[in-house]
């Protein structure tokens, strides 16, 4: 075997910054373009001319603008401190007690990431509407208006909550216990000096996440709103109602400030965070404690059937005749041609749209982070595609959508032709669930040993064969993560597409809005039964891929 | 025997690899200063020091894995500093072992090979060659987790020579093993090397590890290299006393050279060996290791011999770890090691007061370090 050297024709380190920088202009075109458009289209007037922040006088001068801001506000503040605590005691019920069945707990708490957030809102319509059977609860309130929007919100936030909380408590180290005991603490100590500032940050981390879910969330206001407007609702009243761009634009600035508010306490927390758990901590063991355990198990029961109500309420409308005289069962709801102009086409095209958006962004964004995380790319290149790729998780998708918008309706822009595609669909929804993917991969990469790819060089083999024979059969299980995580939230999504969809590309939970603001609520029912149902398949597909083929494919991670 | 190429050419002086004035900066950080290192074909190289000091920088810097801000290295007569990896010749062995645990003991050794178009024949019989060479015949199937550390390693460094590179680099690829194994694998790495004669760069911090692989040891502190030598210059003759401290153990007391081949130290005079390179009134340290302190046949007064107090004895099993008192000077303090025989033959304990000698060909004397 020769010992020469031969050098190759091209060097890996030029296809690597070359392959980052084809992912920093992706990147910069899916997402910081309509950023940009968003935000010079606030300060310009109807003709595109440049008026500062006219737009911006003009909102906070108008009173029903600012009632729809103050209105977004102290909803989004009262479902925060609804929901909080109940996640707390939740996810307390899941970490730190021995209730039996915590799977199943957690797998019920976790329902609703799987249906449109409008679902909860059909449901309550349901339960309390004008016909609801148990209106007489409201005392004469109506649920139409910021009643059924917290309460829908509540539900739709309520698993983000827990997650979150649950991570954090997780986090405990179990000798501090052990040492508080030892002391002789008392209980009611042990908690306020030991739990509550353990899991603080990600409390407050949680907080910032409810907010800004619920004041950018566009489904439930727009189904149980009534005539009750917020931030959300007013951006598509300005663009898709009165066709007024500026306003538009300047509405989803202000959708923006509590988003990237968040995002920054939430990086600042993570810092703090780490700190906590140092790698000699000890898990934390729950000590036995009936009363405690059945306490929390009557509280999980509550909210979990709650949780199960919200969606089952409306899976079983859309299967009745005719709510609340005739309680037969019927698929009469599904056969869609009867109310929807697309049939069953909405219902596909979701279907494509999210197996595209499955597809290509999780491949997308799990090579942008192998690039990112283990080639030797220029180090400002590097960190200009991570900035990138961390965008959208400040960016709200109602914010992207009419970025988005302006992006491609620009009197010159080169991608009019985009609008109403499928194409724009999926390019936006990869970019809308960017930054959970990319953080996936990135953490499953970072557990990859570092010199895979020295040892690839020295023996002279390319950093993309590596890739294609090491590096992704050993991270399939996040590759499927992730891809799991694009097609539920495909399936689901609204706010963003909701600007974007042509004729021939409505989606599934867009058209569960339209059936529902015609009056066909029991269809629109179905259609989002049909939405949920596929999400479900796609998760319990996964979990059942993940436990048969991976344990006889993958044997080599038995020992 | 595929592998005898890297011998052939016949006997050159030039050296193999070659290291010139390298430097190495993190920011304002230096990690390597003014590297100049020369290693013969077939050398067992060790990079020796303590954590931080820049021995791991300088293996990854040979290896082109992260470049240097300065200076010049290359390797078989040809500059490669500014080559990628991938356009040098070495094989490397990491502390991680770096398997890849997808792939079978079979591919994983064969990685190297796959990709140069080779028939899958050739390759099959190369890797079962390679597995006899470390000792693992016939694993060909399994998957790295099934195996030990120990084994693991040894795959780690067969596929490391799969392609008979000219330069195999080693970084600290026994740490993660238990002592045991640890001891056959450093004679089975060193036996390998030498059949093959593949020029060898091992890091490590481990220097009992270093001493007994090593052809040469370079001792690093600071990014700086303090010593190259074979182990048993390094050993004997430690020029700095960083490098005495660090290779075994070292007492060292201050004093200061006087003329016709004596020091001074604890208020009196010792011979000590010439040819120290310093001038008479030099502030001075004066180093002797443990072990060569002698007890025996010692009578106090004369020559080298000093009456000490014996301040504390640490029981280690097979010797006795003595901490000494000068008696005229108390708060000078020596380090000795007793055998256990010795121990026993003059019942030493402790508050003893006895003569023991400071031979003065184990006097090592250093230039006083200024304000350290």
């Amino acid at each position: 075997m020769s010992g020469g050297v031969a050098r190759p024709l091209i060097r890996e380190t030029a296809v690597a910054n070359a392959l980052v920088g084809a992912l920093i202009v992706a990147l910069v075109l899916m997402i910081g373009w309509p950023l940009w458009a968003l935000l010079s289209k606030s300060l310009e007037n109807g003709s595109g001319t440049f008026v500062g922040l006219a737009n911006f006088r003009t909102y906070f001068t108008t009173p029903s603008m600012v009632s729809a801001l103050l209105n977004s506000l102290w909803v989004a503040g009262l479902t925060t401190v609804i929901v909080v605590p109940l996640a707390f005691v939740y996810a307390y019920a899941l970490t730190r007690s021995r209730m039996p069945g915590k799977g199943l707990f957690t797998a019920l708490a976790l329902l609703p990431i799987f249906a449109p957030s409008l679902l909860s809102a059909i449901s309550l319509i349901y339960l309390f509407g004008n016909q609801g059977f148990l209106k007489g609860l409201l005392f004469g309130q109506s649920i139409y208006g910021p009643i059924g929007i917290v309460f829908a919100e509540s539900c739709y936030c309520f698993p983000h909550a827990v997650m979150i909380i649950a991570t954090g408590l997780r986090l405990a180290d179990g000798r501090l216990y052990e040492v508080a005991e030892a002391l002789g603490t008392r209980p009611s100590r042990v908690f306020f000096t030991i739990t509550l500032p353990g899991v603080r940050y990600a409390a407050i981390s949680a907080a910032f996440v409810v907010f800004t879910l619920v004041i950018t969330d566009f489904g439930i206001p727009k189904v149980i709103g009534g005539q009750f407007s917020v931030l959300a609702t007013d951006a598509y009243k300005q663009i898709v109602g009165q066709q007024n761009f500026e306003m538009g634009a300047v509405v989803g600035l202000v959708l923006l400030v509590p988003a990237i508010l968040a995002f920054f306490v939430d990086r600042h927390i993570q810092k703090r965070q780490v700190a906590l758990l140092s790698a000699r901590a000890v898990p934390y063991e729950p000590k036995p404690a009936p009363g405690r355990d059945l306490a929390l198990i009557l509280f999980c029961l509550a909210i979990a059937a709650i949780l199960v109500a919200m969606l089952g309420m409306a899976v079983w409308a859309s299967f009745i005749r005719y709510w609340p005289y005739n309680l037969a069962l019927t698929l009469a709801n599904y056969q869609f041609e009867n109310f929807e102009p697309g049939a069953w086409g909405p219902y596909v095209t979701s279907l494509k749209m999210a197996g595209l958006v499955a597809a290509l962004g999780t491949a997308l964004i799990f090579t942008g982070a192998y690039l990112v995380e283990k080639t030797k790319v220029a180090a400002p290149l590097r960190g200009i595609a991570h900035f990138l790729a961390m965008l959208p998780m400040a960016v709200p998708g109602l914010v992207l959508g009419l970025g988005y918008v302006f992006f491609i309706n620009a009197k010159d822009s080169p991608f009019g032709a985009l609008y109403g595609t499928l194409a724009v669909l999926v390019i936006n929804t990869v970019a809308h669930f960017y930054t959970v993917g990319h953080i996936t991969a990135t953490t499953a990469l970072k557990q990859i040993d570092p010199e895979f790819e020295a040892v690839s060089a020295s023996l002279k083999v390319p950093f993309w064969v590596t890739f294609r024979r090491v590096t992704v059969p050993i991270s399939m299980p996040a590759i499927l993560d992730i891809a799991v995580y694009m097609f539920v939230n495909a399936m689901t999504t609204i706010s963003a597409v909701i600007f974007l969809y042509g004729p021939a590309t409505k989606l599934a939970s867009i058209s569960v809005i339209h059936m529902d603001e015609s009056g066909a609520t029991a269809p629109a029912a179905a259609m989002a039964t049909c939405i949920v149902l596929t999400a479900i398949a796609a998760k319990l597909l996964h979990i059942t891929l993940d436990k048969l083929v991976f344990e006889r494919l993958q044997a080599w991670r038995k020992r | 025997m595929p592998e005898s190429q890297s011998l052939a050419g016949g006997p050159d002086n030039a050296p193999f690899v070659s290291i010139r004035s390298l430097e190495k900066f993190y920011g304002n950080f230096k990690a390597l200063g003014d590297i100049n290192l020369d290693v013969a074909r077939g050398e067992f190289v060790s990079f020796l020091g303590p954590s931080g000091c820049g021995k791991t920088t300088l293996l990854r810097a040979i290896a082109g894995l992260d470049r240097q801000s300065s200076g010049s290295i290359s390797i078989g007569g040809r500059d490669v500093s500014q080559a990628p990896p991938s356009e040098r010749d070495f094989g490397i062995v990491f502390q991680s072992y770096a398997l890849f645990p997808n792939l079978t003991i079979a591919d994983n050794i064969g990685y190297g090979l796959v990709n140069r178009g080779r028939p899958k024949a050739e390759i099959a019989g190369r890797v079962a060659e390679l597995l006899a060479m470390v000792g693992l015949p016939g694993q060909t199937g399994k998957f790295p987790a099934q195996l030990s550390g120990g084994q693991q390693q040894r795959v780690a460094l067969a596929r490391a020579l799969a392609t008979s590179p000219g330069l195999l680099l080693l970084d600290e690829p026994l740490s993660a093993l238990d002592a045991q194994v640890r001891i056959r694998l450093r004679e089975e790495i060193r036996d390998v090397q030498k059949r093959l004669g593949v020029t060898t760069f091992m890091v490590t911090h481990d220097q009992e590890e270093a001493l007994s692989m090593a052809d040469r040891i370079v001792v690093m502190n600071h990014g700086v290299i303090e010593q190259i030598g074979t182990p048993e210059e390094i050993y004997r003759s430690p020029r700095t006393p960083f490098v005495a401290d660090f290779i075994g153990r070292i007492n060292l007391l201050p004093g200061t050279l006087r003329e016709n081949g004596r020091v001074e130290f604890a208020d009196r005079a010792f011979s000590c060996p010439p040819g120290s390179g310093l001038a008479p009134g030099a502030k001075v340290e004066v180093g002797i290791r443990p072990e060569a302190i002698r007890v025996r046949g010692v009578s106090g007064g004369e020559g080298n011999a000093v009456r000490v107090r014996i301040h504390d004895l640490e029981f280690l099993g097979a010797f006795c770890r003595a901490l000494l008192e000068i008696e005229a000077r108390p708060e000078l303090h020596l380090v000795a090691d007793f055998s256990a025989n010795l121990m026993q033959d003059l019942a030493l304990r402790e508050g003893m007061v006895i003569p023991v000698e400071l031979p003065a060909e184990a006097l090592r004397l250093f230039p006083a370090r200024t304000a350290a």
